[in-house]
């Protein structure tokens, strides 16, 4: 989120699209609840069914699952057209202006430099006209033809209100509703949130779904304010937390990035990540990347990473694929090269697509350790539990190691929800039998290692050996310890420059901001961006102070919001040229002549000039992008692609399957179904009732929703016989599942392209093991492509077909 | 309003007594040695997002045991309102034939707590329904004889009967909970404020300014639902569309006492004590006879079944 949960009561608009918060985030949307009671609020929802959210909404449309490319342009080509643009927002604050070189071209739904055989584009040409003086050049009229806005106006001018509808299904009148309400918004006065979940990143286009909502925010001058901003929902409670400190195979901590295999030394890494200023003054504020880089290192081999060796670089792992994401972990087992597998606190037989594969793959493992509070049915993948986990277990020889895990409610730690907070928490039970917490089971593994290490020595022990391992009790290291050393610490006493005799840091102290990391090695900080949550005085993020002064929502000493406790990302933007808020009403932070201050801490230096100095401090241009550069593999605009299973063709550009530059193994494209045979466009998605696969194990949530179903309209039920309530298969092209029949007014058939688009809706929350019936999961029937960018897997689009059954033994 | 602090940790005063009951079934009472304030719930069914949290707060405080059942075409699970399930969501679908837009419309179904309760008018075991001064209708499951005079008399079909226990069960309004200070379970757990508790007259005010927020939205039939039919009743809707209450799965347009409950509590009550005094002078007679009643195998195997929740 670049704002955060209690925010969203200060807008005027809230977007849901991409995703169905009153269902998925419940307790969250008591905020949507809160601004349309006390200021009015409306709420719009966009969804291929007619949800819980949209129950309470004040205006639905219906869409497509998988054409949200389409209708964002879409309301971005209204917006222009109709001169709703925050015109001064938009070229101060945009690369608007920004001229683009002259190879760079789109056409017939594909950029410059495709390569078909490689699926990947030469992104070269998608970059800025540089001048001499090393800057970008602009054109603040926005006359030329190569800027920007006039790429863009371009771009997008294919997707009229017509083309909405035939892409889309969205009735015109009703999508013309939802661009009125949206284009309101670029009142500086007004403000409109985006909430979306999964619903817009689990498509093969997915990091693009969201920056269309992006584009068309910064257009209306709605990021950086208080009731705007593009929030993302987080489908776990700490799924922030677990991209924060880089659990991603290609990430270190703090959104930094692994190296890479020509990477061969630390200079070579750092070559292409000095991020020096596109336009003149700007922060580009990863110039600091060397400092957050060198003081992850020193918390990671404290004395082994000295100047001399780099820092320890060797020690880090070189990436020889862009990532071993979790669809190429399962590809590497399933062909035999990858033997073993630790799976902590997931169940991927059930979460991942193409569910006969993903068995395949765990079958030809020598070994499988699960780390869980709960049974999973990936620890018992094989064992035959008829129909629902037909496997021969005489057949299967993997290891399966069950270790037992603490729950959230019997573990002390913090937790980061979706608007950044790390929210400090303490054991409210004690944990069953024999049950030990991760950090503990974690220790142990490593402290053997590093026995073995010692004792039988090894190709390259060294990164295990150094570890540091600063801990009061080895073998159980406390998790304010860890979070200590997540925050950072003093290595050695540093001087003040210009003064010696005074101590800018002292050795042994905790680091107060991130700010003070140094890239020399006398300081250490696991996650630079937590810096500043458990400082020399104390835990921030325990903080239970909800006071909010002048009720801005922002609630700045409740536990510690990174970066920094900043509550709203970009808040400078809430700002105009002069440094006064766009909207008194709103304000934010302001420039008093020599300094910025305010409710929330600035994200902008505190003494940056407003008028020179850009608020998107991250980037080097200083604005934001509505033209990405090279920065996404398919594309510096989104571009409408069809799912890879689609019922219709691609209208814009009819040769192109799926998304041109997602990954593809080999055999997965055969395994994509055609609409011809598998003639219904399915979604998946969760219910209320439950939480992923865990709540099955409890009884009253399955007695809330104790069956597995599938969602169907009144119509498709008629046209194939099928009767509420009954038993219904419903098969992809990778599998079948057995399912009762809800037939329901909420789902509609959609008119695409001239046809009827049928539509069936799978929920996810079955499996076969726990107290609910069982039941099957919609990733017996995804296919096994995820989105060209990170890979999250295609889940919400893809082709079935049903039919009714007479029964279920 | 709702109270969202935590319950107190100490023993807390004792809760309702004679001295708060304003009726009391098959039975006088004496005057009420206090007057408490009246209460009620408010039910805004326009932010409910039927997400069950309520449902499964009234199984936990209750600690109450539900079957788990299956999926028969719908949302609504348990499909009914049951002697263990004692708050329902209920889903309707509804196409509204002036917008042509669909609705759904999720009403939270349990007892309403009429102020003129026709459940109580109808229970004839003396003391086994109560109403406190503050308007909470109160079943207490020692005196009840599982007779389904109750549920005859419930204009909004309420009360179930036990096939295990043969006595009669719904909400208490969290009578345990009000009685030390503490708004019920379901209202504490709503994520979005939709059920709120507090004085009936500050709900009533509260629910002014959602239906003055419902008509802005265009719902010009907004309104509070607190129907005189039954004296009003201490759990209170706001619908949007208050002048058709029978759209949310059947909540009745006009409830009223059925005619022969208050018949019953006239001439006929008394009429009918005869009839039970002869039944249990039968009774009698038939145990000196006959012996009393052995229980046989088939019994056993019968009661079984009952108490695994099996129908009969």
């Amino acid at each position: 989120m670049t704002n955060s949960w209690t925010d969203i009561r200060n807008t005027d608009l809230v977007v849901i699209m991409g995703g169905n918060a009153a269902e998925a985030h419940p307790c969250g949307f008591k905020w949507v609840t809160e601004a349309k009671a006390n200021r009015g609020a409306k709420l719009i929802v966009v969804d291929p069914r007619f949800t819980r959210s949209a129950a309470v909404a004040d205006f639905y449309a219906p869409v497509r699952q998988g054409t949200d490319i389409a209708f964002l342009l879409g309301v971005i080509r209204h917006c222009i057209e109709t001169d709703k643009v925050q015109w001064e927002y938009v070229k101060n604050f945009t690369n608007a202006s920004y001229l683009v070189k002259d190879g760079f071209a789109y056409s017939d739904g594909l950029f410059v430099g495709y390569d078909e055989q490689k699926r990947d584009y030469n992104r070269t040409d998608w970059e800025y006209k540089i001048g001499a003086d090393g800057f970008v050049e602009t054109d603040p009229t926005l006359q030329d033809p190569r800027c920007v806005w006039n790429l863009l106006k371009e771009h997008i001018a294919v997707y009229t209100p017509e083309m909405v509808e035939r892409i889309c299904g969205t009735p015109k009148a009703k999508y013309l509703k939802v661009c009125e309400m949206i284009a309101e918004t670029s009142s500086p006065q007004k403000a409109m949130t985006s909430m979306y979940a999964l619903g817009w990143t689990q498509h093969s286009k997915g990091s693009q779904n969201i920056r269309g909502m992006a584009m068309l925010q910064l257009i209306l001058g709605n990021i950086g304010i208080r009731g705007g901003g593009m929030n993302a929902l987080r489908g776990h409670s700490n799924i922030q937390g677990l991209t924060d400190i880089g659990l991603m195979s290609n990430l270190i901590p703090g959104y930094m990035t692994l190296p890479v295999e020509r990477e061969v030394d630390r200079s070579t890494y750092m070559s292409t990540r000095g991020f020096k200023p596109l336009r003149p003054n700007q922060t580009s504020f990863w110039q600091n990347y060397g400092k957050f880089f060198v003081s992850f290192q020193k918390a990671m081999w404290g004395p082994a990473a000295t100047k001399e060796n780099d820092f320890a670089y060797q020690y880090l792992p070189k990436l020889d694929v862009p990532a071993y994401d979790v669809l190429r972990a399962f590809e590497l087992m399933h062909q035999g090269k990858m033997t073993g597998y630790f799976c902590q606190g997931f169940n991927p037989l059930l979460a991942f697509p193409n569910r006969a594969k993903l068995t395949a793959a765990l079958a030809k493992l020598k070994f499988l350790v699960t780390m869980d509070p709960l049974e999973t049915e990936t620890a018992r993948f094989w064992e035959n539990h008829g129909e629902h986990n037909e496997v021969d277990p005489t057949a299967i020889q993997t290891e399966v190691i069950q270790l037992p895990t603490t729950c959230f409610a019997e573990d002390e730690g913090a937790v980061v929800n979706s608007g950044r907070w790390l929210q400090w928490h303490w054991p409210g039970a004690t944990p069953p039998g024999e049950a030990k917490t991760d950090v503990w089971i974690m220790a142990q593994i490593h402290l053997r290692l590093k026995a073995l290490y010692a004792k039988e020595g090894g190709k390259f022990p060294d990164a295990i050996r150094d570890l540091t391992w600063n801990y009061k009790d080895r073998e159980d290291p406390h998790p304010a310890e860890l979070a200590k050393e997540l925050n950072g610490y003093v290595v050695e006493t540093v001087a003040d420059p210009s003064d010696p005799a005074k101590v800018l840091l002292e050795k042994g102290k905790q680091v107060a901001a991130f700010a003070l990391l140094r890239d020399d090695g006398t300081t250490a900080a696991g996650c630079w961006i937590y810096t500043g949550c458990f400082t020399e005085a104390g835990n921030m993020m325990a903080r239970r102070d909800n006071s909010d002064p002048d009720a801005t929502g922002a609630y700045p000493k409740w536990t510690f919001s990174w970066p920094a406790n900043r509550r709203i990302l970009y808040n400078r933007a809430s700002a105009d040229m002069n440094g006064k808020a766009w909207d008194p009403t709103r304000k934010l932070i302001e420039w008093d002549g020599s300094r910025w201050s305010g409710y929330d801490v600035p994200d902008i230096a505190p003494t940056a000039k407003p008028d020179q100095v850009g608020p998107f401090i991250m980037n080097p241009e200083g604005t934001s992008r509505l033209f990405s550069r090279g920065m996404m593999r398919d594309g510096p605009f989104p571009v409408h692609y069809e799912p890879f299973e689609a019922p219709i063709a691609n209208v814009i550009a009819p040769r192109i399957r799926g998304n041109p530059v997602a990954r593809v193994f080999r055999g997965d494209m055969e395994q994509f179904g055609e609409a011809r045979e598998f003639p219904y466009a399915a979604t998946s998605y969760r219910l209320t009732e439950h939480f992923h696969y865990w709540t099955k194990n409890n009884h009253i949530n399955s007695v809330l929703q104790p069956e597995f179903f599938v969602e169907i309209s009144e119509e498709l039920a008629k046209e194939k016989g099928i009767r509420p309530g009954g038993w219904v298969r419903v098969w992809s092209k990778r599998g079948s599942i057995k399912a009762k029949a809800v037939v329901t007014k909420r789902i509609r058939p959609l008119i695409c392209d001239g046809k009827p688009v049928h539509i069936v809706g799978i929920p996810l929350h079955w499996g076969f093991i726990g107290a609910a019936k069982k039941g099957f999961g919609p990733n017996s029937l995804t296919p096994y492509v995820g989105d060209a960018n990170i890979e999250t897997p295609e889940y919400k689009a893809f082709l079935v077909d049903i039919e009714p059954i007479s029964g279920v033994a | 309003m709702t109270i969202t602090v935590n319950p107190p940790v100490a023993a807390t005063a004792p809760a309702y007594g004679e001295q708060d009951l304003l009726r009391r079934s098959a039975s006088s009472v004496p005057a009420p040695g206090r007057q408490l304030e009246a209460v009620s719930k408010l039910i805004d069914v326009s932010k409910c997002i039927g997400c069950k949290a309520c449902q499964s707060a009234c199984l936990e405080w209750n600690n109450l045991k539900e079957e788990i059942g299956v999926n028969t075409g719908t949302y609504q699970n348990p499909h009914d309102l049951t002697p263990n399930t004692w708050t329902l969501m209920k889903f309707t679908e509804w196409v509204n034939p002036q917008t042509d837009n669909l609705e759904w419309l999720i009403r939270k179904d349990g007892c309403m707590h009429c102020a003129d309760p026709g459940c109580l008018k109808a229970c004839p075991s003396p003391g086994a329904i109560v109403q406190y001064t503050n308007g909470i209708v109160d079943f207490d499951r020692e005196k009840c004889i599982g007779c389904g005079y109750c549920v005859k008399g419930c204009p909004f079909n309420i009360p179930r009967i036990s096939n295990v226990t043969h006595k009669a069960y719904k909400c208490s309004l969290c009578s345990d909970r009000v009685a030390v200070g503490q708004g019920p379970a379901c209202a504490k757990a709503c994520p979005t404020k939709a059920i709120v508790f507090g004085t009936k007259e500050q709900m009533k005010a509260h629910a002014d300014k959602r239906i003055a927020d419902l008509k802005s939205r265009g719902f010009d039939k907004a309104g509070l639902y607190d129907p005189p039919g039954v004296g009003g009743t201490h759990v209170m809707y706001v619908l949007h569309h208050a002048d058709q209450p029978s759209l949310y799965a059947g909540l009745p347009d006009n409830p009223r006492i059925s005619p022969i409950v208050e018949a019953w509590k006239g001439v006929t009550k008394y009429a009918g004590f005869a009839v039970i005094g002869l039944a249990a002078a039968f009774g009698f007679v038939h145990h000196l006879v006959a012996g009393p009643n052995k229980v046989t195998e088939h019994d056993e195997e019968e009661a079984a079944r009952l108490t695994e929740g099996r129908s009969p």
